[in-house]
């Protein structure tokens, strides 16, 4: 279980670099302007991420598909569809 | 902070200059681009300054030169383009007389030559018509007819019958000469009144067309031949002639005479021509060397013009020894004008030098910003608004990124952003090319270049989470999907559909953005729609939160420290136990609610809707809940969401009586103390001037409390425009992908390859028509209301004018564009 929080633990940190450690490297006449940018960016990009993320982080409800498409993610997406299935109730 | 965290400090300068040094520091000023002067004169009539007669021989100087232009236009010669760096700087006295010397001659010049030319020109045409004239009536005077009438003509040989038939027949006289073919209708008619009946008159059309001298036009002309006897007659014809503009030639009847007449007519129009020729590369070469210099006039015209009408500002003063001159300078600047002046002075070689002396002032001062090319353009969107007051926190700042951020969660797509940032990458790589291009539209789009470039950079990042590449999704790292039903479910004929279930087909939450199993799905919108409203909620409350925390620098800055417990705290608790605990809601049933949980009230099906949750809390209400299901989602809430309420309301009040209570407690109670001063410094209202009546603040404050409360609401419903742009844009690039670009997949080999060339014609001209320009077009403006009225009416005054510095590139560019 702890591996589920492995992706969402590595962009959330890649935020924190830019948005926390970004600020002190910016040089030039401009330093303040381009700090709050960083920062800015930083966070409003990692709260996108994240209301995305936690979305579908325990969805309510499943994707309806036809049965083309389902065939399809069977063959493309490799699980296979075989004749009984081991359905966890 | 840096620069644009708020308007730079001005400081107002008093400025003494020599007589002598005053132009040469006022070119050296304007050379720099740093002051703002004020008018001392303006109450004096503009033609009773001091350098009117300077002025007049600069508007002089400047009708020479529009002349001169003028006549290069007509003759279609090129002046050639200037190089910013060959700008010429203001000329000094001595160049003046020169420029003004130049200029006088060349335009005497081309005035001579225009009138020799259109004398030239006359006599050239009418020798034209003389020919005309002279060789149509050939045909007249050779007729036996016509020998037999005419008086004039000399008896050739002795003929003894033709001079008895001459004498006979009596005197007839003829007028020949050339006339509008248009005219000639009504002219013959009117010979034919006058005369009643007894002219007769020939004409033969001229072909090709001939000039007319008072329009210059060419129009049809025709020779016309009128015979009548009789010398009243005669003048009578000669008046209508001159009536009807006819052009009487002398025309000899004899052949042998007009045949010598032709000859003598032809050589005059070979010399004349000649002349014409000549005089035409005289006046080409005038203009041609004056072409070569025109630019550079114009600009020293226009400096010269610029440096006296802001001479004409300054006060002499008393002693008359030097000039008086006060403007506003920005305080980083007050370097950079010393310098000026020095330089100024040292220019003139005057002996005593320029001083500038900063004087403290109640008055506003202007705003101004520093910009680079990058800021600017999101300086001019906030600017647009309303300029900010002085020393005013700038949103313009943040904007920077949260103006392309929140037009990116409205255009979400990679394939449209890309094309935005190609577009944008093309205008910022040729800038300079780009930079002399009038054309306004094309000036639009240009200043905004980079504005575009982070929109089109943004939404790249939006559409790599939204997972939509027009239209379609990216598989990058696995679905979390998968299919669970078993072959016989899958291949059954009779079933349409399959919905999976969460908590037996979902294995992981993809990482990063939307899963792409979703695009395949039929019930997608539902899904998308929960979260792109979500999210809307979540950033417009975030927005408006720092909006109102912007207030708080503001109060800070002007030092109004009980307006941060008097109107900042309320709006702040308002904002934040109502809406801010809805978004706490939202992402509580996002982490809580699960469908492989073992609680069943956890479960979807007892999901509770948080925006009937909101208002059963704002009501005080109830919902009886469902099955097995809990009406809150966790203990306490139903206390939790009293308490909240019950603060908020109360922050109304504290709103609306708080800060005009506290003015009234401020003020003495028995009125006029003398000299109660203290001027609300640089507030655009004026709340808590002492000389307004109570009446007004407490309905003022009304006015502001009951427009904040629904604002709340408003502007929070507003942010969901941000959902709604979006699921427009990913819709229609869906239909456009569906129904014109998957149209050509159906087709096999060459009739495919045909048909797929049109289709993808279609779609991509409509792809970037309607949905990167008129989509584009339409985010850009309503992230622009949300920042203008949801965001910024939240803090921002605006009551500021903007600095307008005398620099000569602002005027150069000014009058460029007008």
């Amino acid at each position: 279980m702890v591996d589920a929080y492995v992706p969402p633990l590595i962009i959330t940190v890649i935020w924190a670099v830019i948005g926390i450690i970004g600020p002190f490297l910016a040089r030039g006449p401009n330093r303040g302007v381009t700090q709050c940018c960083i920062m800015l960016t930083a966070v409003t990009c990692w709260l996108f991420w994240l209301c995305c993320y936690l979305t579908q982080m325990n969805p309510l409800i499943g994707p309806k598909l036809s049965m083309n498409e389902i065939m399809i993610m069977a063959r493309e997406w490799g699980n296979e569809i075989k004749d009984t299935m081991d359905v966890v109730a | 902070m840096g620069d644009m965290f708020r308007s730079e400090k001005m400081a107002l300068c008093q400025l003494y200059i020599q007589p002598e040094a005053a132009y040469a520091s006022i070119a050296e000023l304007g050379e720099s681009g740093c002051v703002q002067f004020r008018d001392l004169n303006d109450q004096i009539n503009s033609f009773q300054r001091k350098y009117v007669n300077e002025v007049r021989r600069c508007d002089e100087m400047e009708r020479r030169v529009r002349y001169i232009e003028n006549q290069l236009r007509k003759d279609e010669i090129k002046m050639p383009e200037l190089d910013p760096d060959q700008e010429p700087s203001a000329p000094n006295p001595r160049e003046i007389i020169d420029l003004e010397a130049q200029l006088e001659k060349t335009e005497n010049e081309l005035r001579e030559m225009s009138a020799n030319g259109a004398s030239l020109h006359a006599n050239f045409r009418h020798m034209q018509e003389l020919k005309s004239v002279l060789e149509n009536t050939e045909g007249f005077f050779s007729d036996q007819e016509v020998i037999n009438l005419d008086s004039n003509r000399q008896t050739e040989g002795d003929d003894p019958t033709a001079v008895q038939a001459g004498a006979q027949r009596g005197q007839l006289a003829f007028v020949a000469g050339v006339i509008k073919l248009e005219r000639f209708f009504s002219f013959e008619r009117m010979l034919w009144r006058i005369s009643r009946g007894n002219i007769f008159l020939r004409r033969n059309d001229i072909s090709g067309l001939c000039e007319d001298e008072e329009t210059g036009r060419q129009v049809l002309k025709t020779v016309f031949v009128a015979f009548f006897q009789g010398e009243q007659l005669k003048q009578r014809v000669k008046k209508v002639c001159t009536g009807y503009h006819a052009d009487v030639y002398p025309c000899p009847s004899s052949a042998v005479e007009r045949a010598d007449m032709i000859r003598d007519v032809n050589t005059r129009l070979e010399d004349l021509k000649m002349v014409l020729n000549q005089s035409a590369d005289h006046r080409n070469r005038v203009l041609s060397s004056a072409a070569k210099h025109l630019a550079r006039w114009t600009i020293m015209v226009k400096k010269m013009k610029a440096i006296y009408h802001i001479l004409n500002y300054f006060n002499p003063d008393v002693t008359g020894k030097c000039l008086i001159g006060e403007g506003w300078v920005p305080v980083r600047d007050l370097p950079t004008v010393q310098q000026a002046l020095s330089r100024g002075s040292k220019l003139s070689e005057s002996s005593i030098p320029a001083f500038m002396n900063v004087i403290s002032t109640n008055e506003q001062p202007p705003t101004f910003t520093r910009t680079n090319k990058f800021t600017s353009g999101f300086q001019n969107l906030i600017d647009s608004y309303g300029m900010a007051s002085y020393r005013e926190v700038n949103p313009a700042l943040y904007t920077c990124i949260t103006f392309p951020f929140l037009f990116a969660v409205m255009f979400g797509d990679m394939g449209h952003a890309l094309i935005l940032v190609a577009f944008a990458s093309w205008l910022i790589i040729k800038e300079r090319q780009l930079a002399s291009i009038k054309e306004e539209i094309f000036n639009i789009f240009f200043g905004g270049r980079y504005i575009i470039l982070l929109m089109g950079l943004f939404s790249l990042y939006t559409g790599l989470i939204y997972n939509d590449v027009f239209s379609k999704s990216m598989n990058i790292f696995g679905s979390g999907w998968q299919n669970q039903y078993n072959t016989s479910t899958v291949t059954d004929e009779n079933i349409e559909y399959l919905t999976m279930r969460p908590n037996i087909s979902n294995f992981k939450t993809y990482p990063l953005g939307m899963d792409p199993v979703w695009q395949l799905a039929d019930n997608k919108i539902i899904f998308l729609n929960t979260f792109k409203m979500k999210l809307s909620i979540v950033f417009g409350v975030l927005h408006m939160i720092f909006g109102v925390c912007m207030s708080v620098v503001n109060f800070i800055h002007y030092k109004k420290y009980a307006s941060i417990f008097l109107e900042f705290l309320p709006q702040i608790l308002f904002l934040l136990l109502l809406f801010g605990y809805m978004v706490f809601m939202m992402f509580y049933k996002w982490i809580v609610y699960n469908d492989s949980s073992l609680d069943q009230s956890l479960s979807p099906g007892c999901a509770p809707s948080i925006l009937i949750l909101f208002i059963n809390m704002m009501l005080f209400g109830n919902q009886e809940p469902l099955e097995g299901c809990k009406e809150y989602m966790f203990e306490g809430q139903e206390l939790l969401q009293t308490i909240f309420v019950v603060v908020a309301i109360i922050c109304i009040p504290w709103m609306l009586l708080g800060k005009p209570l506290y003015i009234k407690a401020k003020r003495p109670k028995n009125l006029p103390a003398p000299n109660q001063t203290v001027v609300a410094p640089a507030g655009g209202h004026g709340h808590g001037g002492d000389d307004e009546p109570m009446s007004e603040i407490f309905i003022q404050q009304a006015i502001h409390t009951i427009e904040y409360v629904l604002s709340t609401i408003s502007h929070t419903a507003s942010y969901l425009r941000l959902w709604a742009l979006s699921l427009a844009h990913a819709q229609l690039s869906e239909v456009l992908w569906n129904m014109i670009f998957s149209m050509g997949f159906i087709f096999d080999s060459y009739i495919g390859c045909i048909v797929i060339f049109l289709t993808f014609g279609a779609w991509s001209g409509l792809t970037v028509g309607i949905l990167v320009l008129i989509e584009g077009l339409s985010a850009f403006l309503h992230t622009l209301r949300l920042h203008w009225v949801e965001f910024m009416s939240k803090f921002y005054e605006g009551a500021g004018y903007a600095f307008a510095p005398f620099s000569f590139k602002q005027i150069l560019e000014d009058e460029g564009e007008g």
